[in-house]
């Protein structure tokens, strides 16, 4: 890098993120931890009562439902819609025509705001008049009661991330523009067939675009909230869609335990960055770099 | 088989996945399109209509006016202009904060930049709801709980992820053309509004959509600082008439999500080319 150092323009240049980061991160995470130590809400300052927002929450039933459900919900999902996202990507990324065409087909869904989303899929899923229902009749399935059995409340959730899996697709598509065409061709004159061709050469050629895909999916998938509230208000049938974010926000806002809200968002901040590094780890040696 | 045999049957085996995966993919919204259209009675027949009998465009005014005892008036209309008061703002003021930032981060040596622009890239790690209660503490001593500005004034502050993507673009800019302005004269600050944003316009478009998507989008935030009926978003207004299920027909809750839609698809085909590249380069590390 050649040229000197201005340090004065380049702190005037970054000053409204320097305020920002202060003013709308650091300083409201510091708070938040500050606030998990005591008893607060709405009506009344802040309390010190030391860790008992935290002693309390290791023996909160409900607490731990909600984050069972989180994770569960975030492990089964991203994999999922990753799986789905690669596939669509690998489609679209042969020879044939029409491809412009199926791509914004498969990335609209994607567009749809969370509200909406939520609303569309209990008219599909509902158990009368349901697309859904209908469709699996013709097939001759049963089809199970995807939004008033506890056993299903998830698998709907999750069907309903892998059809929004739009945006993930169009980033592995690039990626997989970017791989030589030869290294397939080399694969081919070796004998590779489409699964050995996938295994050695797509997805390691892919991998670092995997890796930040898998980590935003996985970040974004511990703080689900607009979707369930709305399609499951409370987190019902027998709080099975019940998620983290949720009772946090319960918490804070119905049953005026700001203090406790706060230790539950430190816990679930605490999961996300553990969780990240964790999947830094697994990726190391792993994940292929262009050029070493 | 011949070469040629096996190309022709391995198109076919491409083509008809795609045309399934399709089906798949946009019979939902179809689906919501139909019973948009729909008389109330057609929505709930089995086996369901696709084609309604008659096209009912006045669903799309009726759920812009539903009335209904338990609900009361929804100013679907009043939540629009909101909704669309916030996102201009917010689209001004994350293009501004985040053009100067990146160029910052992108395009003047100053100390402790490296370990600033770290510590940035790590804040995107942190969930929403960890802010919650402090963000909601703060707006309510500045006295902004129930105003729009808990919703747009911090995207004058610049957000990780768009300084971010911003920077990648901008650090592609040969740094050549800076030298040369200065050679010429050119302070920093006419070297970025003359020579670096008039190039960092496909960028700046993508900000511009993320940042539009993420505003009409949100539902967390009016949900927490929005206090009165006649803030309230579109979001919002949508959750309200979902809310009813039993009293709310079908036909017009999907005829107001298609409300809801309808303009990001629109801002999606107009920016169509740029914002696939944009959504590609944010998975380049």
């Amino acid at each position: 890098m050649r040229g000197k150092q201005d340090n004065r323009m380049g702190i005037l240049f970054a000053l409204p993120w320097i305020i920002g980061f202060c003013l709308f991160t650091a300083l409201p995470l510091l708070s938040s931890l500050y606030y998990s130590l005591t008893s607060f809400s709405i009506l009344k300052s802040p309390k010190w009562i030391g860790l008992d927002n935290y002693k309390e929450l290791a023996t909160d039933q409900v607490f731990r439902g909600a984050l069972g459900n989180t994770l569960l919900f975030t492990v089964a999902s991203v994999p999922l819609a990753t799986a789905a996202a690669i596939l669509l990507a690998m489609l679209l990324n042969t020879k044939t025509k029409g491809l412009a065409f199926y791509r914004t087909i498969f990335y609209i869904p994607s567009l749809v705001p969370t509200i909406a989303l939520a609303v569309l899929w209990l008219w599909v899923f509902n158990g009368e008049y349901g697309l859904l229902n209908e469709g699996l009749k013709h097939l001759g399935i049963a089809s199970p009661p995807w939004l008033t059995d506890p056993a299903w409340t998830k698998s709907t959730m999750i069907i309903i991330s892998v059809w929004g899996c739009g945006h993930a697709m169009v980033i592995y598509l690039a990626g997989l523009q970017d791989v030589p065409q030869s290294l397939f061709e080399a694969a081919e004159l070796d004998g590779a067939g489409l699964i050995a061709k996938t295994r050695h050469v797509t997805i390691p050629m892919i991998s670092p675009v995997i890796l930040f895909n898998v980590t935003m999916g996985m970040i974004g998938g511990l703080q689900q909230f607009a979707l369930p509230y709305v399609m499951f208000p409370g987190g019902q049938p027998a709080r099975s869609a019940y998620f983290a974010a949720m009772y946090l926000y319960d918490n804070a806002f119905l049953y005026q335990r700001m203090g406790y809200a706060s230790a539950m968002g430190w816990i679930m901040f605490v999961i996300t960055v553990l969780l990240t590094l964790a999947a830094f780890r697994f990726s190391r040696g792993r994940v292929h770099y262009e050029g070493g | 088989m011949t070469g040629n045999q096996r190309k022709v049957t391995r198109q076919v085996a491409i083509q008809t996945s795609l045309i399934l995966l399709s089906v798949l993919f946009a019979a939902p919204l179809l689906w919501m399109m139909s019973t948009a259209l729909k008389p109330l009675n057609e929505t709930m027949r089995t086996p369901p209509v696709w084609i309604p009998s008659q096209f009912k465009w006045g669903n799309f005014s009726d759920a812009f006016t539903y009335n209904s005892k338990e609900l009361g008036y929804i100013p679907f209309l009043v939540y629009g202009q909101n909704t669309v008061m916030i996102t201009v703002l917010a689209i001004i003021g994350s293009l501004v904060s985040n053009a100067l930032v990146a160029y910052s981060f992108a395009r003047i040596q100053w100390r402790g930049r490296e370990t600033f622009f770290a510590l940035t890239i790590a804040t995107m790690m942190i969930p929403f709801p960890v802010m919650m209660v402090p963000l909601y503490a703060l707006f309510r001593d500045l006295g902004w709980i129930g105003t729009f500005r808990p919703l747009w004034v911090p995207t004058f502050f610049g957000s990780a992820f768009n300084i971010f993507l911003l920077r990648q673009f901008l650090r592609t800019v040969p740094m050549e053309l800076s030298e040369a302005a200065k050679i010429d004269g050119a302070s920093e600050w006419r070297t970025f509004i003359d020579i670096i944003l008039p190039l960092a316009r496909p960028a700046l478009t993508v900000i511009a959509v993320f940042t539009f998507m993420w505003a009409w989008n949100d539902f967390l935030g009016p949900l927490i600082y929005l206090t009165d009926q006649k803030t309230y978003t579109l979001s919002m207004g949508l959750q309200f008439l979902q809310n009813q299920h039993t009293g709310t027909p079908w036909n017009l809750l999907m005829a107001a999500s298609l409300i809801v839609i309808i303009p990001v698809i629109i801002v999606f085909f107009f920016a169509q080319k740029v914002f696939i590249q944009g959504i590609a380069t944010t998975g380049n590390k």
